[in-house]
Order: C-alpha cells, then structure tokens, then sequence
C-alpha cells in the first residue's frame, strides 16, 4: 500500500462532521478523570457536569444544523450526512440528555457507582450518533455493537438487584444472538455482491450505493435475499420487532428505568432509522422482498404487542410491551416508504412524538419507583392525580399521546402513518393497526383510571402511601415543557410540518 | 357587532382560553366567574353569527370564510373555519347546549369543580369546532378533542358502574372513530385532492366522481363508523350505558350535540362527496333504524324503570328518526334530519338536566320510587311535563318539524316505513307520559315519603331555572318560527339533479 492511497483515503476524513461524537466521546473521558479530582461528598456534580457538556453539544449541534457536508459521503463512504441523519442526532442527544435527568432520581435511592453510568449513556450516544449516518456495514456494525455492549452494561446496573440482573443475562444472549444474525446477513451480502462471476459485481459490496447498484443488477438472487432477510432480524431484533421481541419484558421490566427510557426512545429511534436508510438506500431493488416481509412484521407486531399489554399489571413491562406495538405502527411507516413519498416524514414526526411521550411517562414513573426499581405495579398510581395534580397531569399527557389521541402530537404521528400506509396501498395492514389502536385504548386507558378514577386503599399491614420522590425543581420544569409540546406540536405541528417536507 | 378577529376562531379559542386560565393554577372563585364568560362567549358569537348569516358575504355557501395555517398545508391540512346552512343551526344549538350545561354545572356543588369546568369547557371549544370546521382532519380532531373529556367527567363523576359505562363508552366510540378516520383517509387518498378541505374536496370530486363501486364502500365504512358515535342498532349499548353513569352536564353536551357529529358528518361530508354511495345503503340503513332504533329500542324504553336510562334510551331511539331521514336520501328528508338534531339536542339535554334535578330531590333514579313531587315542586314538573312533549314532538317545539319532514319525505321512499316511524311517536308518549305521571304525579311511593321526611324537596332553584329557561326558550322559539333555521338550511342542502325537485318542498314543510 502506497503512501499516496492513504493520503487519498484520509482526504476523505471530515473530523469535522463527526465534531459532537468526538466531543462527547472526550467528555465521557473526562467524567472518568473528574471521579479522581471531584470530592466524594458532591454527588450531584457529575450528572451536572454531564449536562452541561451534552447541553454544550447540543447547542454546536443546532447551530451547525445545515451542515457543510450535507449530502456527501465522508470517511470514504463510512459515514453520509443527510437532513434524516442531523435531525436523528439531535433525537438521540436530546434522549441522553433526558435519561441524565432521569438517572439523577432513580441512581440516587441506590448505592451504585455514578460516573460510570454517565460514562456509558455517552458512549452510547455517540455510538448511537454515528449509527444513524452510517452508510456502510462495517459501520453499521461497528456502531450497533458498541451500543449493544454498552447497553448490557447499563441494562444489568443495579448489581445487587435480581431482576435487574437477570435483564441483563437476557439481553446480553438475545442480543448476541440478534447480531450474530446480522452478520451472518451482512457475510452473505458481502460474498454474493462481491462474487466477479456476477453481473454488476461491487467492488466495496459493504457500501449502501454499490450494494444498491448490484442488486438492481442481480434482482432475484437467492443468496442476497437471505443476507436481506437475515439482516432485517438482526434490526428487527434491536427495534423489539415481532417475532424478535421476547426479551422485551424482560429486560424492559428489570433495567433501571433511565436505562429502560433510553432503550426504549433512542435504542429503537436509532433502529428505525436504520432500518429506513437500509430500507430506501442499500435495498431499494428488493421491494418484492423487503415490503411484504416488513409488512407481515409490522402487522405481527401491533397484534403481538397490544394484546400482549392488556393483561400486564406491572408498567414497566405495560409500556416496555405497548413500545412493541409503537415499533409496529412504525414498521407500517417504514414498510409504505417506498411507495409513499409521506411515509419518511411521517416516521420522523413520530418518533418524535413517541420521544416527547414516552419520556413524560418515565419521568413519572422514575418518581413513584419504590427502592425496587422493577417493581412498579400499576396499583402505586392510585390516587396519584388527587395527591400530585402535577404529575397526574403529566401521565394523562403523556399516555394520551401514547394511545394517539387528539389534539396531542402522537395522533398526528399516527395520522401521518395511516395515510401513507394508505397512499402506499396497505391496507389490510391499515385495518390491523386501526384494531391496534382500539385495543391498545383500554390499557393506556386502564393506567389513566387507575390515576384518577381511583383512590389508594391501604392494606391491613401495609404502609398507608406507596413511596413517591417529590419533584425537584429543574426536572418539573423539563418535564412540563415535553408535556407543553406534545400538546402544542398536535395542536400546531408550525415550521416542523414544513421542515418534514412532504 | 365588529368583532377584530374571527367569530368562529374566537368561539372556539375563548373557552380554550379559559380552560388554559384554569389549568394553570387560577384560584377558585376567579375560576368560577371567568368560567361563566367562557360558557357565554361561544353563546354570544353563536347568537351574532345567526343574526347576520343570511347579510354575509358568501364564498362557496360558507359564511365567515377563514384560513389559518398549521404548518401541514403540504398534506393538505389546514384550519380552515366557515358555516353553511347545515353548520349554523347546529353550531347555535352548540352554543346554546353548551351555556346552558355550563350554567347546570357552575350551580352543582361538584366535587373538584376546578378540573370539572375545565374538561366542560375543553368540551365545548370542541363541539364549536366541529361545526365551525370546513376542514376535514379538524372536524375530526374536534370531535375527538370534545369526546376525550367526556370519557374522564365518565370516570370521575359519574354515577353507578361508572368505571365500566366509562370504559365501555372509549372502546364502542374509539371503534366508531376509528372506521371514521379510516373513511376519511381513503376518501383523501382516493379523491386525488391532495387536500382536506371541504371545499377543495367537493370541486375535484364533482369534476371527477368516483366509480359506484368505490362509493358504495366508502359511504358504508363512513354510514358505520359514524353509526356507532350516533348509537346506530346494534351498535348503541354503549349510550344507555353512558348516559346513565355520566354526570348531568357531560350528559347533555355529549347526548345533545356531540352524538350529533356523526349525523352531521354524514350530511355534511359523505352525502355530498358520495352522492352514488347513499342509494344502495338506503334500504339497510332504514330496517336497521327502522325496527332497530325506532321499534326495538323503543319498546326496551318503555321497560325501563331508571329515569335516567330512560331519557338514554329514549336519545337513542329518536337517532333512529335521524337515520330514517338519511335513508330516505331526498334533500327534504336530509333538512329535516338537520331541523331534528336541534330539537332532539334541546330538548333531551333539557330532560338530563331536570332528571337530575328530579335525582337530587328523590334521591334516586328509580321511577317506582317517586310519585307525587309534583305538589311540593311545581315549577320542575312543568319543565318536565314540557320537555316531554317537546321530546314526543308536539307541534310548538323544535322536534315536531324534524319529525313532519322526516314523516314527509319518508312517505316517497316507502309508506311502510312511515308507519313504522308514525308508531313510533305513540311509543315516546307511552314512555314519556308514564314517565311524567309516575313522578309527579299521583300518590308518593312509600321510599319516597321517607326521603321527603329526612329532606323535604323544593322546588327548582333560580341556578337550575336559569339553564332549563334558556333550553326551553330555544324550543318554543324555534318551534314557533322555524323559519329562522330553515332558510339558511334551504341554501346548502345537498342540490344533485335528482334531489333539486324535492328541495322547495323542505320549505313549504316547515312554512305550513
């Protein structure tokens, strides 16, 4: 290898484009230096430490939005940067920054370490940052397993808890299994595009653009469709996707619910815009394959997954299920894309909305937690709009853009879905999720009554309240404003519809 | 009146304003005041917009033409605001109900009346909505965004079984909602529109109708998902239900006004845009009104012993009259559809409210338990003994020329059925009359001598006569001059060739 090739390839490092996953990357280094240099007795610290580097990012983030390289491939193809991909960074920040929030109440009724935590959520969310613009494999790969990895760590945190642990040895099994299977995928393309017996044969068949180019070449090939297939169950399995959602429970149930906010929120935001850049960009020729097969999955699971939630009593596993139906509403998104020229915004929009949601429920949830983090029964909420109007308003909010009722902004993500699975000619599909929604009413429906409808009745022998953690100031605050958007984005979606392009 | 912005933007803005006011912490006795200009506001610009609709400018049939962006013009979304001749007298009898429910609620000493008024007043920024909208998604989002209260004041407030009339009122009416939406969102696709306006809809579609085929399935996916929200047998178990658990107020916006959102839909978006979907419906929609509604339902509400699930039933079986007008799809049964919702929204709104009434002085709903209030409680049961005869269809209040029309107009499509629906008003006076006789009049039960020994009743107070007066004026007044909503109805009913020959005659029904 010439000296001249490599000067070639590192002209096509943009160090710059990747500017907030290095920051943060030096920010979770910095964290572990601060463990040496802060005192013990300022526990707080470090979650604001964390903050205000991730808030700081954020902020060059934004303010970098319409970035220079929009459009172009960097890192030789490792990495693209698309208006998706930006729009997907600022989620998954905004999702890192809510589960420090979060983590600040659940971390502090347990002795754990702290630094770590804040060390992994960022990691993660670089890794997650650089997945979404990930326009090749080897990236995908890499990125996906860096995440995968961080999240066994985080998923099992509270060591002396048996649930939690057992999450953790659930998901670090499926978890291993789910991207053996990707790989397996991912070998399988590699060998079948890069074969020079074959028509239109890629010369680097890990990249989206060639792979594209030679299955358009090769548009019933065996092989390549079970690379294809198996790949779409590596994500699926990352997006809790049915049949691939059985560790959702689970794991849903036993991690500390930061952690299970953000596998709920960012892990499969992050999944489904992968999902949508494979789906639009490496698979386009495949369609006859790929529609049906996202179809059947999106069908399964919003049937899987809200009659799975009827019968739960346990809210972490209530929503941990009813995400598995949210990830059914998006496959639907997803799976019309091709078609319908809506469906990618509407994907967007919804996750957005799912983010705004779902992030209201666990801020409430993190505060009527007992010293049992898995142990959150939907019997702990009785009372609660009576004792804490606040917080019952919150989770009214919360599920009822959930359940994607107007005038809150998961109807219009729901809106936008079923429009362009109509568009797109879905419409079988469209009658199962529209049963989808109706079913799912009566849980989201379950959990409000239980909040308002009823009061707590003590037991003989038992305490007369279940423990409730009042709200500090800073995060009242920010869960008010996620609460004020969800009403005002359904209201008046204003420059964010445009934004969506249509 | 000038007003600066948009009386059907402000009549919909200002109780939201005043819901916003509360939620965000106002005290109560400033809550309550406010809370009395909240109720009146949308009452007053109603009022204005009925006095000046016949002078104002019209684009379209549509008075008041607004537009206002939401950011979703690229889907074809806006807030587009406007009445018509159908809208007005519904977006009157809107206000009305709603001022008169507000009044109802303000005088009852509800437990947490702070949240109360508010969900009251969310409520009716929706049911001003939905008839203010020219837009479709937001004649859709209204009714959702005035149905979701309902299901909480349910929950909270309501009476017996109120956990499962709550739950079973979501699941019934989110189907209903459901199949709407979905209807809705096939006409939008399939129009090739590219927009939910009204309007831009009813141009494109009349330049370019669908095939019957796709109009025979979309009217009957609209005819169902409505159906439901209207209690269309067999799909009406959930209103009895309801109605009987919900609290005197959301009972009355919901079973006076919101239940009208699906008729009104029907009317105001499937019959225009599907002219060829109606017709094959025609017959199954009126044996299932017909006998369901009007004959079944019927004779179950004359069993009936509970006062409340009375007046519920009795809701449900008069939307089988509405439906029977739909079938008979002439432009004269379709106003008089139009002229019954008004009625039929005053004058079972004012029968909730005096059931309570009655509740609070009996202390049961329980009709073998009363007799006799009349003595000690005039006042109430000639409101009552009115709004009965209101309900029958008298001629004098609203109901009867919803009711002749219909009759009318149903005699060309099938003489059977005309008997059918005559039959039917000799069953609302059997359970009607008894209803009035069993607890006002004749000798007192024995429970209820030992109720009026522990609370001796009295009659109506001045904070329950002011809502009942203002109810009760709207259905002498439209009785007596039906005109005042006719004409404007004239203009805008549904003109298809076939239907231009019976449209004058829905005047000279309402003129005789």
């Amino acid at each position: 290898m010439t000296l001249s090739l490599l000067q070639q390839l590192a002209a096509g490092n943009a160090w710059g484009s990747i500017r907030p996953e290095l920051a943060l990357g030096c920010l979770a280094l910095a964290l572990l230096v601060l463990d040496l240099v802060l005192p013990k007795r300022a526990p707080g610290a470090v979650a604001g430490v964390c903050l205000v580097g991730q808030l700081a990012v954020l902020a060059d983030l934004l303010r970098h939005f319409y970035s220079a390289w929009l459009g172009q491939d960097t890192f030789n193809g490792l990495l693209r940067v698309t208006l998706a991909g930006q729009a997907m960074r600022v989620f998954l920040l905004l999702s890192s920054i809510l589960v420090v929030l979060l983590a600040r109440v659940t971390l502090a009724r347990r002795t754990v370490p702290r630094i770590e935590f804040y060390h992994i959520i960022l990691v993660v969310t670089a890794a997650l940052m650089l997945l979404v613009q990930s326009n090749h494999f080897v990236m995908l790969f890499l990125a996906l397993e860096t995440v995968t990895v961080g999240f066994y760590i985080l998923v099992s945190y509270f060591r002396s808890s048996t649930p939690s642990l057992e999450a953790g040895l659930k998901y670090l099994i499926l978890g291993a299994l789910s991207s053996a299977l990707l790989l397996f995928g991912i070998a399988l393309l590699y060998g079948v595009a890069g074969n020079p017996l074959l028509p239109g044969h890629a010369a680097d068949a890990m990249r989206y653009g060639e792979l594209a180019g030679f299955l358009a070449a090769n548009p019933h090939n065996f092989l390549a469709s079970v690379g294809i297939v198996l790949v779409l169950a590596g994500v699926a399995f990352k997006i809790g996707a049915f049949p691939f959602q059985i560790w959702i429970p689970d794991v849903y149930q036993g991690a500390p619910t930061p952690v299970t906010a953000f596998l709920a929120v960012a892990s499969k935001g992050a999944g489904f815009a992968v999902l949508l850049g494979l789906t639009l960009r490496a698979f386009p020729a495949y369609g006859w394959l790929v529609t049906p097969v996202l179809t059947a999955m999106a069908m399964a699971t919003i049937l899987f997954g809200n009659f799975a939630a009827l019968t739960q009593h346990n809210v972490k596993r209530l929503i941990g299920l009813s995400g598995v139906s949210h990830a059914g509403f998006l496959l639907l998104g997803v799976a019309a894309a091709p078609a319908a020229p809506l469906a990618v915004g509407a994907v967007y929009f919804y996750l957005l909305a799912y983010l705004l949601a779902s992030f209201t429920v666990f801020g409430v949830m993190a505060h009527l937690a007992g010293p049992e983090d898995s142990d959150q029964e939907l019997e702990h909420y009785a009372g609660l709009a009576k004792e804490n109007p606040f917080l019952g308003g919150l989770l009214a909010v919360g599920l009822g853009s959930l359940a994607g009722i107007p005038p809150l902004a998961g109807f219009l993500g729901k809106f936008f879905v079923f429009v362009a699975a109509y568009q797109a000619g879905l419409r079988g599909p469209l009658l199962v999720a529209i049963a989808g929604v109706v079913v799912s009413i009566y849980y989201y429906f379950g959990w409000i009554k239980a909040a308002y409808f009823e009061s707590w009745k003590a037991n003989p022998g038992e305490d007369a309240a279940p423990p409730r953690t009042p709200v500090a100031p800073l995060l009242g605050i920010v869960l008010g404003v996620l609460a004020l958007s969800t009403v005002v984005l359904g209201f008046y979606p204003g420059p964010l519809g445009h934004w969506l392009q249509w | 009146m000038h007003l600066p912005c948009n009386p059907l933007l402000l009549a919909i803005a200002a109780p939201l304003a005043v819901a916003l006011a509360i939620a965000l912490g106002l005290p109560k006795r400033w809550s309550v005041r406010l809370a009395y200009a909240g109720f009146a506001a949308p009452l007053l610009l109603a009022l204005d917009v009925w006095w000046h609709f016949n002078a104002a400018p019209k684009a379209d049939g549509y008075a008041y033409l607004a537009r206002y962006s939401t950011g979703l013009d690229g889907l074809g979304i806006g807030l587009v605001l406007g009445v018509n001749g159908i809208a007005l007298p519904l977006f009157v009898l809107a206000g009305i109900v709603g001022f008169a429910a507000g009044l109802y609620a303000l005088q009852s000493a509800a437990e947490r009346l702070k949240l109360y008024l508010m969900l009251l007043l969310v409520m009716q920024a929706g049911l001003m909505g939905i008839f203010a909208s020219v837009d479709v998604f937001f004649l859709y989002f209204f009714h959702e965004l005035a149905l979701i209260p309902t299901f909480i004041m349910v929950g909270i407030w309501g009476g017996r079984d109120r956990n499962y009339a709550a739950m079973t009122m979501t699941i019934y009416l989110t189907v209903g909602a459901m199949l709407s939406l979905l209807g809705l969102i096939a006409l939008y696709v399939k129009s090739g529109a590219h927009s939910f306006d009204l309007i831009a809809l009813r141009s494109t579609l009349a330049a370019q109708p669908l095939g019957a085929v796709a109009q025979k399935h979309l009217f009957g996916l609209l005819l169902f998902g409505f159906g439901i929200l209207v209690s269309l047998w067999p799909l009406h178990s959930w209103a009895p239900l309801g109605y009987g658990a919900a609290p005197s107020s959301a009972a009355m916006l919901h079973a006076g006004v919101l239940k009208k959102f699906g008729l009104y839909a029907l009317i105001q978006v499937a019959l225009p845009l599907l002219p060829a979907g109606a017709a094959p419906w025609g017959h199954a929609l009126a044996v299932l009104a017909g006998f369901g509604n009007v004959l079944i339902i019927g004779l179950i509400t004359i069993a009936q012993r509970d006062l409340k699930q009375m007046v519920g039933y009795s809701s449900v079986m008069h939307m089988g009259y509405a439906f029977l007008g739909l079938a008979c799809g002439s432009a004269l049964g379709v106003g008089g559809v139009v002229l019954l919702m008004v009625g039929h929204g005053l004058s079972v709104s004012l029968l909730f409210l005096l059931a309570t009434s009655v509740h609070q002085r009996t202390r049961t709903f329980a009709m073998d338990e009363m007799g006799g209030l009349g003595r000690p409680a005039p006042v109430l049961a000639a409101f009552f003994v009115a709004a009965t005869f209101a309900s029958i269809g008298l001629p004098g209040f609203a109901n009867f020329w919803g009711e002749l029309t219909i009759f009318i107009a149903l005699w060309s499509f099938s003489p059977w059925f005309t008997v059918l629906a005559v039959s039917g008003v000799v069953i609302s006076a059997v359970y009607g009359l008894r209803a009035a006789a069993r607890v006002f009049f004749g000798p007192p039960s024995e429970a209820f001598v030992l109720v009026t020994a522990q609370h001796p009743p009295a009659d109506l107070s001045w904070g329950e006569r002011a809502p009942a007066l203002v109810l009760l004026a709207a259905l002498l007044f439209i009785g007596l001059w039906p005109r005042s909503i006719a004409r404007p109805l004239d203009g805008a009913l549904p003109t298809s060739a076939a239907v231009a020959a019976a449209a004058p005659a829905a005047d000279a029904a309402v003129r005789l």
